[in-house]
């Protein structure tokens, strides 16, 4: 696979598990399932890191579908994706509010818990 | 229906140790993701929005108990608690983790069900009338060919890395259920004039990005060619079909850029050169699948059942119920009927695992153990006594599964769309539950009657929206979701893909933008003239014009 | 490039010569250079041929006879032409070797020897990440497949040899 295009900063990375399939997101020295575990890089050296840490998880068999997500990141710091799509993927289906990471619901139990 | 023997059963437990290595080389690196996901595909494994989905097959539709309790089962044990039926009558997990799946196909196994060939460029699922062996016009029940069809294309050997993905449909009746014309290849089982029967072969249908509807290749096939010109098809597809485009790989894009003489001409050519005797199955074999399919061991019963005449009276909802999901049976004192799963604001085509178990249950003890998934994204109980159709509804009514819509306007077929799909552009799931809101009252329903309303999360086409008398296509629009509404398609013998009404509508306009359809044709129909006919009679214009209204009043 | 058939790794006595030119003993020229290759052969070389998989098998029906090898090319692993044209190959009488040339999966090898063909010339960085044991293990995962006249295990033949001894 190609890599994909840059996306305007800021931006976070993002993937699926390999084996388990649930969405994880690059914490800087891990991959959490957790969406505020996600680091935002914010300029075009901490995105070339993102982008290494993606092609990382692809070669370790531990991610795959691996590329950076732009987001808007309010006030408190959280980020949110900008596009329907991602948020979507970052949030659960919006039909089923009981289904997903918003009802706290991983096929990887987040760390500490 | 069919059953495995020791043949059947050795090969799905080969292919599920087969997969279960595959996941195992991917992880130790000897598979690149690039090479594993057409092997996952092909397995029925997808990697999705939020988790991996799998697709199990329901070969033509047709569900024992025993397997409905198993997907129940797996439902609650590996997801999270449901499943969803397709329009190609499978049934799709959206939870599953990756490691749990060659544990899924075991259980599977063990119920003689699989996920092979269910995704990927190669011969997928084949699907039949959801009425096989009820129909009264049926010149013969359509699934003792889909199941050859189903093992002959099973791990082809060749045709398993084909340009793109295939479908094939067969129907029995001359009424045109199984929407055949949408399929790579549709075949129609008919009587020649000396009373032989055999097939017209159609091919080159199929919705997605250029919708088609499928041409005659052979008027009449006798049955005994079936497989040798199957083979004859898909060589000729292999090897002509675009590999250049993915939009363009399809073997209607062939037919139609070769044109649908020279592509019969090519296969004929192919077929003339085939040993067919040596590829057919044997005429034992044939008897030996068709006697599967024997008709269950019907009661002589009278036509007319009075427990059922007394319900009715009794009761308004059992009676409305039973005027719009009945399907007449060819035997006396019988009835199919159709299960709902289009619940007034659910996700179309969900069913919870107690649900499974409930239908389970009641297909057991009313209808021979047996059940059907249409690709309408309901079940059909296809052998119930009219004497027992009042306990059914009962028992449909303890599991919220009575609703009283099967065919109309809020029996609303719609992929899973963005909120699961990775491949969609917009949200399918929510405009069916904001249409089926609108259009809920029964009363109202019952007074549009028989209206078709087809949803697509994306340009794949996965809810047939072309063909839906109004199709509803989601697409994004300036990063927005943005909906274009067709109308005039058609489903059934008469084939027809919709026509555009005009520009895209942001979600919440929809409904607004249905109603006003609905309403030119509330207002203009003559008496007993349903609304596609109507659709016919006018032509698009009063429609266009309406919608146009709204798309204005909107801007 | 490493080639291997059904009974694992064996030495490749075909060198590739587009043009005909090495002086090799087996050789292997591009379809091109075949009427040249043939009409020249006054010392008894081996004569093979490579061809893309758009090449109709009907275009090699005059040569079966002359060539001792067709390879076929499979640009990438998806890409299954080379699998109706060995078919074919075989239907119009080929008894010569079927070599698939390119970058197959393992997953692939049950499939070709199905259709005819009898070694795969597969690049070393499929090779290296495959290696032959794991080729042999998926060349033998399914008994029988359903499919009558590919390889020699059938379901359909099995069940009527079954109903004819019962």
């Amino acid at each position: 696979m190609s890599a994909p295009k840059r996306p305007p900063l800021p931006a976070i990375l993002l993937a699926n598990d390999l084996l388990d399939g649930e969405v994880v997101f690059w914490t800087g020295s891990a991959w959490s399932p957790l969406p505020g575990d996600a680091l935002v890089a914010r300029d075009d050296e901490a995105a070339a890191q993102l982008e290494q840490a993606a092609q990382a998880g692809l070669a370790a068999q531990k991610v795959v579908d691996a590329y950076l997500v732009d987001v808007a990141v309010d006030a408190a710091g959280v980020a949110t994706p900008r596009h329907y799509r991602e948020k979507i993927k970052t949030e659960g289906p919006t039909t089923r509010r009981d289904l997903g990471k918003q009802a706290g619901l991983y096929n990887i139990a987040p760390a500490g818990n | 229906m069919y059953r495995y023997d020791e043949f059947d059963a050795r090969f799905v437990r080969e292919r599920v140790a087969q997969f279960r290595a595959q996941v195992a080389r991917r992880l130790d690196g000897s598979l690149t993701e690039d090479e594993f996901k057409p092997l996952r595909l092909k397995n029925g494994v997808y990697l999705q929005l939020h988790a991996y989905m799998l697709r199990i097959a329901v070969p033509y539709g047709t569900l024992s108990s025993r397997q409905l309790r198993q997907l129940a089962l797996i439902g609650e044990k590996f997801d999270r608690g449901y499943g969803h039926f397709t329009t190609r009558t499978n049934m799709q997990f959206n939870w599953p983790r990756l490691r749990d799946v060659p544990e899924i196909l075991d259980l599977l196994a063990d119920v003689e069900m699989h996920c092979i060939q269910t995704s990927g460029n190669c011969i997928r699922n084949v699907t039949a009338d959801h009425f096989a062996g009820i129909a009264a016009n049926e010149v013969e029940d359509p699934r003792p060919t889909a199941e050859l069809v189903r093992q002959w294309s099973s791990l082809h050997p060749e045709f398993d890395y084909l340009p793109r993905k295939f479908k094939i449909a067969v129907t029995g009746d001359a009424r045109d259920r199984a929407v055949v014309k949408a399929h790579d290849i549709g075949l129609r089982i008919l009587r020649s004039k000396d009373g032989e029967v055999g097939y017209e072969v159609m091919v080159g249908g199929g919705l997605g990005r250029t919708p088609m509807i499928a041409k005659t290749i052979r008027d009449f096939l006798p049955k005994k060619d079936l497989l040798a010109y199957l083979e004859a098809i898909l060589r000729v597809y292999n090897l002509e079909g675009r590999r250049d485009n993915k939009y363009k790989a399809r073997v209607k894009i062939l037919v139609h850029e070769i044109g649908a003489e020279e592509f019969a001409r090519q296969v004929e050519e192919e077929f003339a050169k085939l040993d067919g005797p040596s590829i057919a199955a044997d005429a034992q074999e044939v008897a030996r699948i068709a006697a599967y399919f024997a008709p269950p061991a019907y009661e002589t019963l009278p036509a007319r059942s009075l427990a059922f005449e007394a319900a009715k009276n009794e009761n308004r909802a059992f009676a409305t119920w039973a005027s719009v999901n009945l399907f007449p049976h060819r035997v006396p004192g019988y009835a199919a009927a159709t299960i709902s799963l289009k619940a007034i604001g659910e996700a179309p085509g969900d069913i919870t695992s107690d649900q499974m178990r409930a239908v389970a249950d009641l297909a057991e003890r009313y209808s021979f153990d047996e059940m059907r998934i249409t690709h309408a994204q309901n079940v059909v109980l296809p052998y119930v006594k009219k004497d027992d159709l009042f306990a059914v509804w009962e028992g449909l009514v303890a599991a919220g599964l009575a609703t009283a819509n099967a065919g109309l306007i809020t029996d609303i077929i719609a992929c899973p769309g963005l909120d699961f799909c990775s491949l969609a552009t917009a949200r399918s799931i929510p405009i069916a539950q904001a249409l089926a809101h609108r259009f809920g009252d029964e009363k109202r329903q019952l007074d549009i009657g028989e209206l078709n309303i087809k949803i697509s999360g994306c340009i794949n086409a996965c809810g047939h929206h072309h063909v839906g008398h109004i199709g509803i296509l989601g697409l994004e629009k300036s990063g927005q979701e943005s909906y274009q509404i067709t109308l005039g398609g058609d489903a059934t013998e008469t084939a027809a893909i919709g026509e555009r009404l005009g520009p895209g509508l942001a979600a919440d306009d929809v409904p607004d933008a249905i109603e006003r359809i609905v309403n030119v044709y509330l207002a203009r129909r003559t008496s007993g003239e349903t609304f596609i006919e109507a659709v016919r009679r006018l032509g698009l214009e009063p429609f266009k014009t309406a919608f146009q209204e709204k798309t204005h009043a909107a801007a | 490039m490493p080639l291997l058939d059904r009974t694992g790794l064996r030495d490749d006595i075909w060198v590739r010569s587009e043009d005909g030119a090495s002086g090799a003993e087996h050789v292997i020229v591009g379809f091109a250079y075949l009427d040249a290759a043939l009409a020249g052969n006054g010392r008894g070389r081996k004569i093979g041929v490579a061809i893309a998989n758009d090449v109709k098998a009907s275009a090699l029906e005059p040569y079966l006879e002359q060539v001792e090898l067709i390879s076929i090319a499979f640009p990438n692993y998806g890409d299954g032409r080379g699998f109706s044209i060995a078919k074919q190959l075989r239907a119009l009488g080929f008894k010569g070797v079927l070599r698939a040339h390119g970058p197959l999966i393992a997953d692939q090898f049950a499939y070709a020897l199905d259709c005819g063909f009898d070694e795969i010339d597969l690049p070393d960085s499929v090779a290296l990440r495959q290696p032959i044991e794991q080729w042999l293990a998926m060349a033998g995962t399914i008994s029988h497949t359903y499919q009558r006249g590919y390889g020699a295990q059938n379901i359909l033949d099995a069940r009527r040899a079954a109903r004819t001894t019962v």
